[in-house]
């Protein structure tokens, strides 16, 4: 009897499926990355927040950037777009940079010179290139997609009270780094710590986020660093004014807001 | 005071009795004024041997001492806002001190429309140092003794009007006509094809309504392209001579553009196109050979990461002449015959370094029709947040027919260094 025998495979395989969701508590080392990357970099609609940021050489001379970032969801695809907005230091004051972020293919990235009143395109091949001279890439500030590593799990671990998931991620393409390791927050999904490893597998950089607060209902990670073991060098970053779903336009990403900043929200 | 000079404070003062003005409402309702500037030197050497003619500054074609404050404020909507900065400078190269408004100006904006009113930088098109749609006016005395990139452009007094339906931006620019400031023998060592010995004077535009100059832009945005197009009615911006009455007179010649640029992602880099049409309305048959011929200009530009903190950009650029036979016909006997098109490449080489704290750059011209060029290396070195120095050099070489080639006697090394706050 045919229609029976497809029932009872139906019913089989619904009962495989339910069993292997109970056994499996843990989600997939993919799964945890993305989630990692939804809470890190989609968090909200859109975001606002003033960035403080302190480039820090081995000699300890400190030199310091102050930034807004807007930050707007479009769609559920994972398209985003950034707007950036330098106040100081003096020099670089009314720079500002706008990012097009696609799920699918190369960011398209501008930045505004106030000095030449230029706005300019910058070649999208530079996300792994250091943003403002601080230890963070420019792909650390708008991220990266989950496809772009081959991702497996470690380990469980607590990690300063916290507990985590331990994830080795490898670049599929060469780039600076040949393994990264993430410990990631299982109830909240914020990265906690990140080491990267170079080709030849010494400790590259390490990223810590030193405190994380609830802002409405997103866990945001408020001070964080990033240190470049090898030279030396380091960014330490600090957030303020966060705020989420505060109703920004998309038309604030676009020339004219680059050319003129918006003023209700880069203050 | 010469009349130039005496204009230009005339128009500094009206502009800053104007942003008083406006300024005092702003103030009390505003969120306050910030303040910045800096303190700049800027010393240009020659490094050619060469015999400058009595009165040019001959070993140091600049030299000077620069305070700039910059002031801006806006009211806690952000509908208005002013802007001021002025420089004030030292020139002992040609023994004068000065002050410039670089720009001075009122904003007001809405959600869908903006305007901005007095002294102000407009910048357009997509060349990398090469200018087809962008006709407003430039410093080239600035560019080639190797001040900040910033000098290179003017203000222009200017009412600039924006309105942003949907996705498309358009801009309307109604501006006084302001010449560039080109290179003379007060500073540089230049061929002069005018018979020597007779009064020279040039003669700038009024404020008439024929004198007006207005520019248009429309912007908008294809997936990841940049479209834009642009139409100007303005005029030369250097002076066409001609004998009137026993002098010399130089006058600026009525100039219409009309073109259209495109910029996105090709590959790994990004590609420019820009081009456009000169319609020299004094001389539509070419056959004035005081002014310049008509033209169609263009450019394609590509340029990409070559590795990290390190871009490589190039650019063709050719100017088309229009009426290549009447120019030869009326060509005055003794000046050099151009090319119908003249080809320019340009190559730009940057990279960062030590956390870009140290910026290396190079950018050469180099003509394909007059076989000249012009080199311009640098090196920056910020020692602080505040504190930055660069040294680099113009060098002109090539031959002495072609535009470049003309100024190898100028061939300069500089040294700048400002302090920002």
């Amino acid at each position: 009897m045919k229609p029976f025998r497809d029932i009872t495979l139906l019913l089989l395989a619904a009962l495989a499926m339910v069993s292997a969701s109970t056994r499996a508590a843990d989600p997939s080392a993919e799964e945890i990355v993305k989630r990692s990357l939804d809470a890190f970099y989609y968090a909200g609609h859109d975001m606002r927040v003033k960035v403080r940021m302190k480039l820090i050489n081995p000699q300890g001379n400190v030199r310091e950037r102050e930034l807004t970032m807007l930050r707007i969801n479009l769609g559920k695809a994972g398209e985003q777009r950034y707007y950036i907005y330098f106040h100081g230091p003096a020099d670089v004051k009314g720079t500002s940079f706008m990012v097009w972020k696609y799920p699918d293919k190369e960011s398209d990235r501008w930045i505004y010179i106030p000095a030449l009143k230029l706005v300019k395109r910058i070649a999208a091949d530079d996300k792994r290139s250091s943003f403002v001279g601080s230890d963070f890439t420019y792909e650390d500030v708008s991220g990266r997609n989950v496809e772009d590593e081959t991702h497996s799990f470690l380990r469980k671990q607590d990690l300063g009270g916290r507990p985590t998931y331990v994830v080795e991620s490898r670049p599929k393409t060469v780039i600076d780094y040949s393994r990264r390791l993430s410990w990631i927050d299982s109830e909240r999904w914020l990265p906690l710590k990140e080491e990267y490893f170079d080709a030849r597998n010494e400790p590259l950089r390490t990223f810590t986020a030193y405190k994380v607060e609830l802002t409405g209902t997103q866990w945001t990670v408020v001070a964080r660093g990033m240190k470049n073991l090898q030279s030396g060098h380091r960014t330490e970053v600090v957030y303020q004014e966060v705020g989420y779903d505060v109703g920004l336009k998309p038309d604030i990403f676009t020339e004219r807001y680059l050319r003129d900043a918006p003023r209700q929200w880069v203050r | 005071m010469t009349a130039e000079a005496g204009r230009s404070v005339r128009i500094t003062a009206s502009l800053l009795a104007g942003f008083l003005a406006l300024a005092s409402p702003v103030a009390t309702t505003g969120q306050g004024v910030s303040l910045g500037g800096f303190a700049q030197s800027h010393v240009a050497e020659r490094t050619s041997r060469a015999d400058c003619p009595s009165g040019t500054a001959c070993d140091y074609p600049a030299a000077e001492l620069r305070g700039q404050i910059k002031a801006e404020g806006g009211n806690v909507s952000g509908e208005a806002a002013l802007l001021a900065r002025l420089d004030l400078l030292r020139d002992t190269a040609v023994d004068d001190t000065r002050l410039v408004a670089r720009e001075l100006f009122g904003d007001l904006t809405s959600e869908k429309a903006s305007a901005r009113l007095g002294r102000q930088v407009i910048t357009w098109g997509v060349g990398d140092l090469l200018f087809i749609n962008d006709t407003f006016p430039k410093d080239w005395i600035a560019f080639f003794t190797g001040q900040p990139m910033q000098y290179l452009k003017l203000g222009s007094d200017a009412l600039k009007l924006n309105a942003f339906p949907g996705p498309a931006n358009l801009e309307l620019v109604i501006a006084g006509f302001r010449p560039d400031t080109t290179p003379t023998s007060r500073r540089f060592i230049v061929a002069d094809p005018l018979p020597a010995g007779l009064p020279r004077r040039t003669r700038e535009h009024g404020n008439d309504s024929g004198d007006v100059e207005i520019s248009g832009r429309v912007s908008a945005y294809l997936a990841s392209w940049e479209l834009a197009g642009y139409v100007s009615r303005t005029h030369y911006r250097s002076p066409a001579w001609s004998m009137t009455g026993g002098e010399m007179v130089g006058t600026y010649p009525r100039l219409n553009t009309i073109g259209a640029s495109l910029t996105g992602p090709i590959g790994k880099g990004v590609v420019s196109l820009e081009a456009g049409y000169y319609d020299s309305r004094k001389d539509r048959d070419g056959r004035e050979p005081s002014i310049e011929n008509s033209q169609f200009r263009g450019l394609v530009g590509y340029s990409r990461q070559l590795w990290q903190d390190a871009t490589l950009g190039g650019q063709f650029y050719g100017e088309w002449m229009r009426d290549y036979a009447a120019y030869r016909e009326t060509l005055p006997a003794g000046l050099p015959l151009k090319d119908r098109l003249r080809k320019v490449a340009t190559v730009r080489f940057t990279q960062f370094f030590a956390h870009q704290t140290v910026t290396f750059n190079l950018f050469a011209f180099l003509g394909l029709s007059e076989k000249d060029r012009y080199m311009i290396p640098s090196l920056r070195y910020a020692f602080s947040d505040n504190l930055w120095a660069e040294i680099g050099a113009n060098l002109f070489g090539g031959k002495r027919n072609g535009m470049f080639g003309s100024m190898q006697d100028n061939s300069n090394v500089y040294l700048t260094v400002r302090y920002a706050f």
